[in-house]
């Protein structure tokens, strides 16, 4: 029990450090980015609400008040889910503007992150298995290659070959003309756009599961009980599978959430070259645009989202390995 | 090493540093018995590092003698547009009529330096907050400096990167190597952290401590020099991880738009629909020299790893 209560204490601390830096983030800068953004929106229709300003002052650093003032007040806005008015969708509260992108950056990440784990333990294990042959060399040295590629090039180039050159699907969007919604054509059409940018982002993003597998396996080929196995005469499948694998996967576990930092940083990028409708667009658009509102919340939204993968797979971690809670129970 | 900012590393490159396995063990003790080779000796033992090492070099020779080795100013637009791979063009023009072969020339000078300073700074914070935080084990300091370590290592580091960016005015190299080294140590930090606590107890510690040394002095005098192998490592991890970072920022048009890098190429190209104009090696040229020179490092770092790990180098 004591380990659990120990990473949720871990995470409610980084959830608090990750807020208050995020509220220092604008501050540091000179000048002052909320009188900035609400000079610009007052360019832009006269008529501001009142209550909206206040929640981007609050966000971004209001001119008046102690810092403490602004603080709390920045943590009151964010307890009612008020990230104030985005600029490059005015008159569009951010949490509006996030919402509409929201699922498409879920589902694609989601998928990615499942597949490469699994293609990337499979993978690894396999050629730790088969270690110093062919097979081994081939993925090893291929998967740092091809995981080298800036994603922004890469997807590029996916671009060109999949989209321009062969045709076989689209090249920009999220969908065509069908209605958003739980309808067959709609679901065809988002497959068929999220084909490339989940194809971009799987290419980069297994090589920290192949070879973090394969590396963790090959010690543990090494170890006695694997030994034992042999001598007692089981069949090499379940030597690799029930006995070597199966202890090599654990280390993975705790590096998913880590992983999936570095695939939400991918899927700025790819968003991006495939304008594609999710978070990562809306991030690159939102840095180019300076909608520093949106900006901080998309910044707060992914770091949150990383903590909380970084719970349930430290929580995962827990139940899978006993000696992890004894060790510091 | 930082794949990508996404680092991942990145980024598309930051996750291999952090969870390398072997960066964590303790440096073996190399035995009395027979002369130990010097440390560049077992780096050039392994065939990948050495591999490394020699693309690293004509890296290095391209960016030094760039104006010889160009056929042209990369900035001169008077070439035809959209052509193809000529004798005169060796790998095409841009569509403003720029030499694409002298703009890959002259951006290797631009990943080059990102990668050393902002290699260079992300190293020495991590050393020093790593090493302080292992010393102290236990205390509060060393809970303080561990818990900004392990903030900084789950916040995701391209959205931060991007971020701190964004609020800057001005949009220079200097910005992105302070921006990429202040967010991009943590993993390097914690590895550090776990070596000295192995070190700390040893005796020539203990009896630097007798003898009256400072802590300070104690810990980057008697001891890192025991682990400049992983400070080595973690050197040539961050250099990658800063230049793929640097890369991926100035793609989206938040690089140093007063110079040619690879990033900017990227930039420009997506900006001005290369793709769509059949125009493939203006994205595939910056991306290949990016990949190949990140590839050389994480090769390199296959040598340093068997300084710390002697057990690895049978198998070399």
């Amino acid at each position: 029990m004591k380990y659990f209560a120990r990473k949720f204490g871990f995470f409610v601390a980084t959830l608090w450090a990750v807020v208050t830096l995020n509220f220092f983030i604008p501050r540091l800068q000179p000048g002052d980015p909320a009188e900035i953004m609400v000079k610009r929106l007052a360019g832009k229709d006269a008529a501001l609400d009142q209550a909206q300003v206040e929640a981007m002052r609050a966000m971004l650093g209001a001119p008046t008040g102690s810092l403490w003032e602004q603080y709390v007040n920045y943590l009151n806005e964010l307890v009612h889910g008020n990230f104030g008015l985005s600029y490059t969708y005015y008159p569009f509260p951010v949490t509006a503007v996030i919402g509409q992108a929201f699922w498409w950056t879920i589902v694609l990440v989601t998928i990615v992150q499942v597949l490469s784990f699994v293609g990337g333990v499979v993978l690894g294990a396999y050629a730790a298995w088969r270690r110093n042959t062919r097979f081994d060399s081939v993925v090893t040295l291929g998967s740092t290659f091809l995981g080298t590629i800036n994603p922004f090039a890469l997807s590029l180039l996916v671009l060109y070959v999949f989209g321009y050159t062969l045709g076989w699907f689209p090249t920009s969007g999220g969908y065509e003309e069908a209605t958003p919604g739980w309808n067959w054509a709609f679901i065809q059409e988002a497959v068929s756009h999220a084909f490339l940018p989940a194809l971009a982002l799987l290419i980069v993003t297994p090589i920290g599961w192949i070879l973090g597998m394969r590396n963790t396996m090959v010690l543990n080929l090494g170890e006695d009980y694997i030994r034992l196995a042999k001598a007692k005469g089981l069949p090499d499948r379940s030597v690799a599978l029930k006995y070597a694998a199966r202890n090599a996967l654990l280390p993975s576990v705790t590096g998913f959430a880590l992983a999936l930092g570095g695939v939400l940083g991918g899927a700025i990028l790819v968003e991006t070259v495939f304008d594609y409708p999710g978070l990562g667009r809306l991030m690159g658009e939102a840095v180019t645009q300076k909608d520093y509102p949106l900006l901080q919340a998309l910044m707060l939204m992914s770091a949150v989202g990383v903590l909380v993968a970084n719970l349930a797979a430290d929580l995962l971690y827990g139940v899978l390995d006993p000696r992890a809670r004894r060790a510091e129970g | 090493m930082n794949a990508n900012i996404t680092p991942v590393p990145t980024p598309g490159g930051d996750f291999m540093a952090q969870g390398e396995p072997g960066q964590e063990l303790a440096v073996e003790q190399v035995s009395d018995a027979e002369t130990p080779d010097q440390w560049w000796q077992v780096i050039w033992s392994a065939k990948k590092a050495r591999v490394g090492i020699i693309i690293l070099a004509v890296y290095v020779l391209v960016a030094i003698f760039a104006p010889i080795i160009a056929p042209h100013d990369p900035n001169d637009g008077s070439f035809e547009p959209l052509a193809g791979a000529s004798s005169a063009n060796w790998l095409g023009t841009t569509t403003t009529g720029q030499d694409i072969a002298s703009q890959l020339i002259y951006g290797t000078r631009i990943s080059l330096l990102v990668g050393l300073f902002g290699g260079l700074f992300a190293t020495v914070i991590a050393t020093v907050i790593g090493l302080i935080s292992g010393y102290a084990e236990g205390s509060i300091l060393d809970d303080g400096l561990s818990f900004v370590t392990n903030v900084f290592l789950v916040i995701p580091v391209f959205p931060l990167i991007i971020t701190l960016v964004a609020y800057s005015e001005v949009r220079g190299l200097w910005l992105i190597v302070g921006v990429v080294s202040i967010t991009s140590w943590a993993g390097a930090a914690r590895a550090k952290r776990a070596q000295i606590i192995t070190l700390r107890n040893r005796d020539f510690v203990t009896a630097a401590k007798f003898s009256g040394e400072g802590s300070w002095r104690i810990i980057f005098r008697e001891i890192m020099p025991n682990m400049s192998s992983l400070v080595l490592a973690s050197f040539v991890g961050a250099a990658t991880g800063a230049i793929a970072a640097e890369a991926s920022l100035a793609a989206l048009g938040l690089g140093d738009s007063q110079s040619v890098s690879w990033g900017t190429m990227l930039y420009q190209s997506n900006a001005q629909g290369a793709i769509a104009q059949g125009l493939w090696l203006w994205v595939a040229a910056p991306a290949l020299a990016l990949a190949i020179l990140t590839t050389a490092s994480i090769f390199i770092n296959f040598g340093v790893d068997l300084l710390s790990n002697p057990h690895l180098r049978e198998d070399a």
